[in-house]
């Protein structure tokens, strides 16, 4: 058995002071309500334990002032509590603008995170210090959630849908990775290590494996396998729509509704694709449900990502060439938040 | 009926096992659930004892992963659904209710009788899921896992508890009628003990919540059979929908266990300090708000489960409001104890056990209420503290309290003082000593339904398990001297504590028609200052 006796959790994000101080005030107060209680119920069986000769002690109905007031006094306090809950829980649900991205697929056991440079990790996650890191994450099976204790973070990995965390972590150290949803036999072991690096340290590692390609390249060479290229031609007679400049725009959709063309939305217009048929298109797409993975989905979303990214920065329509990595400079909605 | 013998009651009216199998008489049901839920009880503890050995040292090497997920999964489905739900209302309540209101028995006899019977086949489905290899899913049977991943045996499981759901359900309807329509002449609504009151606001909740559970299950059963996609994405469903539904029942589930126990604890404080209940309304009424408001708080189970960012606003300023009416419970017991006359008698010290668990777990609650803390905490042992101090140092301690309280009118006789004490106290240390460390390892973060963990929790494991082995010598004590009471306790007196209610105006054991002539009630509930005082409460007789 250790030795040393952790009583309080490393904190190595910057949510983790805001959490913890909204914890300690919520404990203080708890024990001053609780203490209050117990003081009380020890004081009176004290002070009124049966004695020998006791007469039957006068009635007492209640009393309204007072019994309104232990009433209205915790709702405030609670208010409060409410208020400033929600204000840490915005901050944990809205991402900086700037974010570096890396995706996240829950697998019956195991974390499997891709960079958009290519790389590769399974149960690590290497991250820069004071940087935000923004995770996009899907499950290939059932519920996982994904919790960094020392970041004070967690969001259920949900399949079929997109979840998003983010952290800017503030020490260097290596931490513990849980799955904190029951997904099984192996749920205990779906463990793994978040290592924060230093940053130069951090690119010297993402560089390192070398042979990868980025996310967005492999994305297109998919696009290219999987004969998506032969609709999405990007001509004017093609059969399919031009997805040059789709990511983050807003799609009209037959029957006149429309969509923001997020990730959930590529998503589904993969694998269901007559679920939301672009305006002024036959639904002739077919599925790709089996022929790509949660992966091979990641890394097509990274490339028209890359391809809209593209071209914002080169508005004369020159062809799509993904500059990898691309940290998503435009803040995207995802399906819900955290 | 009318010619009794004197000294028949309901207990030597008719001997051999058919008069039990087949009896009408409530009190006689009552005894057959307490005989169910104490062997179920059992069992549960058995599982919870095996989870804490397993959980002594960080590897997990006593059981295989499988086997520890079907451990603490049938812990958790024992706990709730065969004990924790039906326990107070279907032991105390069916045994009380009818004599509280001054009748001579439930509404609906025969369907009293109808739903111990779906108790037990629904309790033996569960159980014979056991012998043929039990279920994984943990009590909460999320999809998709449950309905398309695990192997395990989860509709012989869900039929038993669906069937289990129908039990309560006849139950409810029971009380509810019984209530309104069985009232002795003079008992309105006003006078009624606050454990009617209370059982009336859980027969509420039971009878709205209960069939959304049992529609799920329904539904869970049927993707998982015929392949429908109700809740996998791979079918087409909706992975969290089930979640919504799940806890539309059981976070109001939670009442319906909860519910019952502060009846109880409001009338062991008001007898054992000789006083009435302080704001005998707001504490009924309470009861109702909590009944009704504990509706609308299910989404506090799923802060993160991906919902809107607007609906955990929601769900989290209801949950802080549902939280009122239980604290101004706890401000009126302690209230209740100005100026009175106490003694410290095994009933009153599980109450006392009880106040200070439950104002833990209430507060805790908060925390979790509170969506910055619960991202944090969710999942993680924290949840399992908090909600055994609720359950457990909520219902379990009110649950042995009212059967000590209640014991020499149900059985005749005395339990013995001493132990009765000595139970309370161990109880209460091995209680806290098992669930308090989980506080701390769960915000250090160590995630619930781990098989084996990393090293630097240990410490906090071998504390509650060593907690937890105490606790258990506690639950078994009072096993072995209300048994040995039942043959060798003092005879009790009609009304042992000099406590108020139309139950201890009739003889201990009661007669079978409860009442030898229909009470006519003339007064308030805890008309406490009109009674003697019990000198030295229990002990003197
Ligand atoms: C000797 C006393 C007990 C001990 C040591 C104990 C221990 C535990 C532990 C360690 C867990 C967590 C399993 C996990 O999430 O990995 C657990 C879960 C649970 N316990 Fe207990 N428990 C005890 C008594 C009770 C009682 C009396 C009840 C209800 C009356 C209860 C209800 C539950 C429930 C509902 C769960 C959740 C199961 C799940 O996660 O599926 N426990 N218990
Ligand atoms: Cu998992």
């Amino acid at each position: 058995m250790r030795s040393d006796l952790p009583l309080f959790p490393a904190q190595a994000s910057t949510t983790a002071p805001h959490v913890d101080l909204l914890f300690l005030v919520v404990v203080a107060l708890s024990i001053f309500f609780a203490s209050l209680v117990v003081v009380l119920l020890l004081g009176f069986a004290v002070k009124y334990r049966r004695r020998a000769g006791d007469k039957p002690p006068a009635p007492i109905e209640g009393n309204h002032a007072l019994e309104i007031a232990w009433m209205v006094i915790p709702l405030i306090l609670a208010m409060g509590v409410f208020v400033w809950g929600a204000e840490v829980y915005f901050r944990l649900s809205r991402p900086p603008d700037d974010t570096l991205n890396v995706n996240v697929v829950g697998k019956r056991w195991m974390w499997k995170l891709q960079h958009p440079s290519g790389r590769r990790e399974i149960n690590e996650l290497h991250v820069p210090v004071g940087t935000p890191v923004r995770l996009n994450m899907t499950s290939e099976d059932v519920i996982h959630s994904f919790f960094v204790p020392a970041f004070r973070i967690k969001a259920d990995v949900l399949p079929g849908r997109y979840t998003t965390l983010w952290f800017e972590a503030t020490r260097t150290g290596r931490y513990h990775l849980f799955c904190a949803e029951y997904c099984g036999t192996q749920h205990s072991g779906m463990t793994g290590w978040v290592e924060v690096m230093e940053p130069n340290a951090f690119q010297a590692w993402l560089s390192g494996a070398g042979s990868e390609v980025s996310m967005a390249a492999a994305g297109e060479r998919r696009f290219n396998d999987l004969g998506c290229a032969t609709c999405h031609s990007g001509t004017s007679g093609a059969r399919g729509p031009n997805l040059d400049k789709l990511y983050g725009s807003e799609v009209k959709l037959e029957g006149g509704k429309t969509a923001t063309a997020d990730e959930a939305y590529l998503r589904e217009s993969i694998l269901f694709p007559a679920a939301r048929v672009t305006a002024g298109y036959q639904p002739v797409m077919p599925t790709f449900r089996g022929l790509v993975n949660e992966e091979g989905i990641l890394e097509l979303i990274e490339y028209l990502k890359a391809r809209a990214a593209a071209q914002e920065t080169a508005p004369t329509g020159t062809p799509a060439v993904p500059t990898p990595p691309v940290p998503s400079a435009k803040k995207a909605t995802v399906g819900s938040l955290p | 009926m009318s010619e009794r013998r004197p000294g028949t009651n309901y207990l030597n009216v008719s001997y051999g096992i058919r008069s039990w199998l087949f009896t009408v008489d409530h009190k006689r049901i009552a005894l057959l659930y307490l005989g169910s839920v104490t062997l179920m009880f059992l069992l549960g503890t058995v599982f919870a004892g095996l989870v804490r050995l397993e959980l002594l040292t960080p590897a997990g090497d006593l059981f295989s992963a499988d086997s520890y997920n079907k451990i603490f999964t049938m812990h958790g489905i024992v706990m709730v659904f065969f004990f924790l739900i039906p326990g107070i209302p279907a032991v105390l309540g069916n045994f009380l209710i009818p004599m509280m209101v001054g009748a001579r028995d439930l509404a609906f006899p025969r369907l009293n009788l109808l739903s111990w019977y779906l108790y037990t086949i629904g309790a033996l489905f569960t159980l014979f899921n056991i012998v043929i290899g039990g279920v994984d899913t943990g009590w909460t049977f999320y999809t998709p896992y449950s309905s398309a991943w695990t192997t395990t045996n989860i509709v012989p499981v869900a039929l038993g508890i669906f069937i289990t759901g129908f039990s309560s359900i006849l139950t409810g309807l029971n009380f509810i009628v019984t209530i309104h329509t069985m009232r002795a002449p003079g008992l309105t609504w006003f006078r009624l003990p606050l454990f009617v009151w209370a059982h009336y606001a859980m027969s509420i909740v039971v009878i709205l919540g209960t069939p959304v559970i049992a529609i799920t299950i329904v539904l869970l059963a049927l993707e998982r059979v015929f392949k429908l996609g109700f809740f996998d994405p791979a079918l087409g469903g909706d992975p969290v929908l089930f979640q919504h539904f799940f806890w539309f029942y059981s976070h109001p589930a939670v009442y319906i266990m909860i519910l019952p126990a502060m009846g109880v604890i409001s009338e062991i404080i008001a007898c054992f300090s000789r006083k009435r209940v302080f704001g005998y309304s707001f504490v009924a009424a309470s009861s109702l708000a909590i009944a009704l408001l504990g509706f609308l708080v299910w989404g506090h189970h799923m802060f993160v489960s991906g919902q809107s960012v607007f609906a955990g606003l929601v769900f989290s300023v209801l949950s802080f409001m549902v939280a009122i009416p239980s604290a101004v419970k706890v401000f009126n017991w302690t209230a209740t104890l100005y100026k009175g006359s106490i003694s410290f008698d095994t009933p009153m010290l599980y109450v006392f056990g009880f106040l200070g668990l439950f104002t833990i777990g209430g507060l805790t609650g908060l925390m979790l209420a509170c969506l910055g803390i619960d991202v944090h905490v969710h999942d993680t042992y924290f949840i399992v503290a908090h909600f055994h101090y609720i359950m457990v140092g909520g219902t379990v301690m009110a649950y042995l309290g009212g059967l000590h309280f209640w014991w020499p009118k149900i059985t005749g006789r005395m339990y013995p003082e001493w132990w009765g004490r000595l139970s309370a106290l161990i109880v209460f240390v091995g209680f806290n000593l098992t669930f308090l460390p989980q506080f701390i390892v769960g915000y250090l973060g160590m995630p619930r339904r781990y098989h084996a963990y990393p090293d630097e929790f240990q410490v906090f494991n071998v504390m509650s398990s060593a907690g937890a082995s105490i606790l258990g010598v506690g639950y078994l004590i009072p096993l072995f001297y209300f048994a040995w009471s039942m043959r060798y306790g003092k005879k009790a007196p009609d009304n042992p504590f000099q406590a108020t209610g139309l139950e201890w105006t009739t003889p201990s054991p009661p007669p079978t028609e409860n009442f030898p002539v229909t009470p006519v009630v003339t007064e308030e509930a805890y008309a406490y200052e009109k009674m003697p005082i019990p000198a030295g409460g229990a002990r003197a007789v």
